[in-house]
C-alpha cells in the first residue's frame, strides 16, 4: 500500500491521502448501507426483488466486531394480513432495526417470523418480535433450545458489543410441511435437512421467490457446523427439481446475492462436492489433520469468498468422522 | 494508572531479587520466542536444571485459531533436528503453558521418524511446546501459539454419556500406508484411532481414566517407538506415527490405560 501511494504522482498522492482520512473522519452513520460500529447501526436497506417483496443482503464476510455479525441474508413479505419475516439475524439490535426498517415500508403488523434453521445468524434477532408470531421445523426449535444461548456467547466473542442484550428465543410454535396462506401469498413450506438437521424452504407460489436459507450459499463458501453432506447434496436436488418445475423465479440463498436458481445450485453442490471429495481422498492417503488443513484450494473454490477459512472450519467439523470411516474399513485384529 | 502502580510495585519486589542474581555465573536465558507469561515457570517445572534451548529446526504445527477446543490437531516434527545432529532426538514431550494439565505426552521415537500427529484438549489459548532430549542431555524446545475459544479439558467425553464405549474400550482401527520421502526412501506411515474416553478428571463424578502408555512393535516383537500420552490427549485418540523403510507387514500395537485395561491389535 505504501510503495503504491509513493508511486504517484506527488498531487494525487496527496489527494489519495486526503480521501483516507476522510473516509476515517466521517461521522459513522452518514455511509448508507454501511454499519457504524459507533453506534451500533447494521443501516438496514430492505431491497425490493418482486410484489411485496423485501430482502436484506448481508455481507460475505466472517462475522467480526465491524459488522456486527450483518453476513447473513433476512427478508420480509408485505401481505394483506400483515407481514411475513423470514429470519431475524444476528443480534437483538439488528431484529429491532429489522423491525424499524419494516415500519419505514409498511404500517401493518408482523403476523409470522420463520427461522430458517437454528444457526445463530437467523435467529438471535427473535427478541424483537412478539413470541406467539415466531414459528420454525420442530428440529430447529429443539436445536435454538439446546444451543442458542451458547451461540450468543460465541457470538459475543466474535462480534463484540453489538450483541448486548441479545439472549436466544426459541419459537412456541412448530411449522409442518404444506401452504399457508397469507393474504394473496401462498407459502410452502418444504421440511428439508444437509446444511442442519431441519432446514425450512420457504415458497412463495404468488410471486415465485424461494426463500433457501443456508441451503444455498452463492458467491461464498457453505458453512458445515452441523452438516450431514449426502442429506445436503439430496436436498440440491430437491432444489433443482422444484425449480425445473418453473415454479421458481429468483431464490434468496441465506448468505450471498440474490439470483436465479441455476448459480448457487451449482455453486453450492460443486463446494460441497469438492469438499467431500477431497477430505476422502485424504483420508485414504494417509494423511494427518494438520497436512490436510495445508491442502491448497483450487482456483474455482479459493474465488468464493471466506473459503480459506470456511474450509479450515469444515476440515475440524468433518474430517474426524471420515477419517474413522478410512481407518475402520481396514480394521485392527486383537 | 492502576496497571502502571501495580508494574511498578512489582519491580519494586522483585529489585532485591535481581541485584542478588545478577552476579551469578549463567549466561542470561534466551528470551521466549513465544512470549508467554508461563514460560520460567514451564522451564523450572519440567527441566530444572537441565540446559535448555530454543530451536527452529523443532516444528509444532497446529491452527492457529482451533475451531473444536476438544479436538486440536497438534502435528511435532523434529526430523530436521534428527537429521543436522544425531542423536539429538531421544524423547519428546509436548506440552502446553496454560493448560490445567500441562504435559501432553511422551513420545519416545526409537525406530521411527522423529514425527507425530495427533490431537488434544485445550483449556485456553495457550503455546503449544515439544521439548526434544538428546543424548546430550540438552533439551531443544519448539513451539506455536494455539487459539481456541477454550473448555476442552472440563467438557465430558461424549463416551462418558454413553454405554457405548464400554464395549469397545481399547478398540483399535488402523491403517499402514506406504509413501515415498523427499530423499526418495520408502516410508511406511501408522494411522491408528482407539476408543479411549481419554476423561481429564477435571469434570465433577468423572475420574481420570486415560491411556497411560502405547507401543508399536514389528513382526518379530521388536519395539519401534512408544508413547505416553497424558489426559489432555483427545478422546478416541488418533495417531499418525512415520516409519522409515518400507519393509513393514505388519505391526503389532499394545498398550494400557490408568485402570489396567489393556489395548492389543495388529496391523497390516
Amino acid at each position: 500500500m505504501k510503495t503504491v501511494i509513493r508511486a504517484l504522482p506527488a498531487l494525487a498522492a496527496q489527494v489519495a491521502q486526503i480521501a483516507l482520512f476522510a473516509a476515517l473522519a466521517l461521522p459513522a452513520a452518514a455511509r448508507a448501507g454501511e454499519e457504524s460500529y459507533q453506534n451500533y447501526d447494521y443501516a438496514l436497506a430492505p431491497r425490493r426483488i418482486a410484489a411485496d417483496t423485501y430482502v436484506l443482503v448481508g455481507r460475505n464476510e466472517d462475522f467480526t466486531p465491524r459488522n456486527g455479525g450483518n453476513i447473513v441474508n433476512t427478508a420480509f413479505i408485505v401481505t394483506d394480513d400483515g407481514v411475513v419475516v423470514i429470519d431475524t439475524g444476528p443480534s437483538r439490535r439488528y431484529g429491532e432495526q429489522l423491525r424499524q426498517a419494516i415500519a419505514r415500508i409498511t404500517d401493518k403488523p408482523v403476523v409470522r417470523v420463520f427461522n430458517t434453521h437454528h444457526h445463530p445468524d437467523h435467529f438471535l434477532g427473535n427478541q424483537a418480535f412478539a413470541a406467539p408470531t415466531l414459528a420454525a421445523l420442530p428440529g430447529t426449535i429443539d436445536g435454538i433450545r439446546r444451543d442458542g444461548n451458547a451461540f450468543a456467547e460465541n457470538l459475543y466473542r466474535l462480534s463484540g458489543d453489538w450483541m448486548l442484550g441479545t439472549e436466544a428465543v426459541a419459537p412456541a410454535a412448530p411449522v409442518a410441511a404444506g401452504t399457508q396462506n397469507f393474504g394473496r401469498h401462498r407459502l410452502e413450506a418444504i421440511a428439508d435437512l444437509g446444511h442442519t438437521d431441519a432446514d425450512l424452504v420457504l415458497l412463495d407460489t404468488a410471486t415465485g421467490v424461494l426463500f433457501a436459507g443456508d441451503l444455498l450459499f452463492h458467491g461464498r463458501a457453505p458453512t458445515t457446523p452441523h452438516a450431514d453432506i449426502a442429506h445436503w447434496l439430496a436436498a440440491l436436488d430437491h432444489l433443482e427439481r422444484l425449480a425445473a418445475s418453473g415454479r421458481v423465479s429468483l431464490v434468496v440463498p441465506g448468505h450471498g446475492e440474490v439470483a436465479a436458481p441455476a448459480e448457487p445450485i451449482r455453486q453450492t453442490r460443486h463446494y460441497l462436492r469438492w469438499l467431500d471429495a477431497t477430505l476422502r481422498q485424504a483420508a485414504d492417503d494417509g494423511l494427518d489433520m494438520n497436512e490436510v488443513l495445508a491442502l491448497p484450494l483450487p482456483p474455482d473454490i479459493a474465488a468464493l469468498a471466506v473459503s480459506e477459512a470456511e474450509y479450515r472450519r469444515s476440515v475440524g467439523h468433518l474430517f474426524p468422522a471420515i477419517e474413522q470411516e478410512a481407518l475402520a474399513r481396514h480394521g485392527g485384529r486383537p | 494508572m492502576r496497571k502502571t502502580l501495580r508494574a511498578a510495585g512489582a519491580l519494586l519486589l522483585l529489585a532485591p531479587w535481581l541485584a542478588l542474581a545478577a552476579p551469578a555465573a549463567k549466561p542470561p536465558a534466551a528470551p521466549d520466542p513465544l512470549d508467554s507469561a508461563r514460560w520460567e515457570d514451564m522451564r523450572r517445572q519440567l527441566f530444572a536444571d537441565a540446559p535448555v534451548a530454543f530451536d527452529a529446526r523443532i516444528k509444532v504445527s497446529a491452527p492457529s485459531m482451533a475451531e473444536n477446543p476438544l479436538n486440536v490437531p497438534i502435528t511435532v516434527d523434529a526430523t530436521a533436528l534428527a537429521r543436522d545432529l544425531p542423536g539429538s532426538v531421544r524423547e519428546i514431550l509436548v506440552f502446553a503453558d496454560f493448560n490445567p494439565i500441562v504435559q501432553i505426552l511422551r513420545f519416545y521415537p526409537g525406530q521411527a521418524t522423529p514425527f507425530l500427529g495427533f490431537r488434544v484438549k485445550l483449556q485456553q489459548s495457550t503455546p503449544l511446546r515439544a521439548a526434544v532430549r538428546g543424548d546430550d542431555g540438552v533439551w531443544r524446545v519448539g513451539g506455536a501459539w494455539v487459539n481456541t475459544t477454550g473448555g476442552g479439558c472440563t467438557a465430558p467425553s461424549v463416551g462418558s454419556a454413553s454405554p457405548e464405549w464400554q464395549r469397545r474400550l481399547g478398540e483399535v482401527s488402523g491403517r499402514l500406508f506406504a509413501r515415498a520421502t523427499d530423499g526418495g526412501q520408502g516410508q511406511e506411515r501408522v494411522r491408528l484411532r482407539i476408543v479411549h474416553p481419554m476423561d481429564t478428571g477435571l469434570v465433577g463424578g468423572i475420574p481420570a481414566f486415560f491411556i497411560q502408555e502405547l507401543v508399536l512393535r514389528d513382526g518379530q516383537g521388536r519395539d519401534l517407538m512408544r508413547i505416553e500420552p497424558n489426559e489432555p490427549v483427545s478422546e478416541n485418540p488418533v495417531f499418525t506415527v512415520d516409519l522409515a523403510g518400507n519393509d513393514t507387514r505388519r505391526i503389532q500395537v499394545s498398550g494400557r490405560d490408568n485402570n489396567g485395561n489393556l489395548i492389543q491389535a495388529w496391523l497390516e
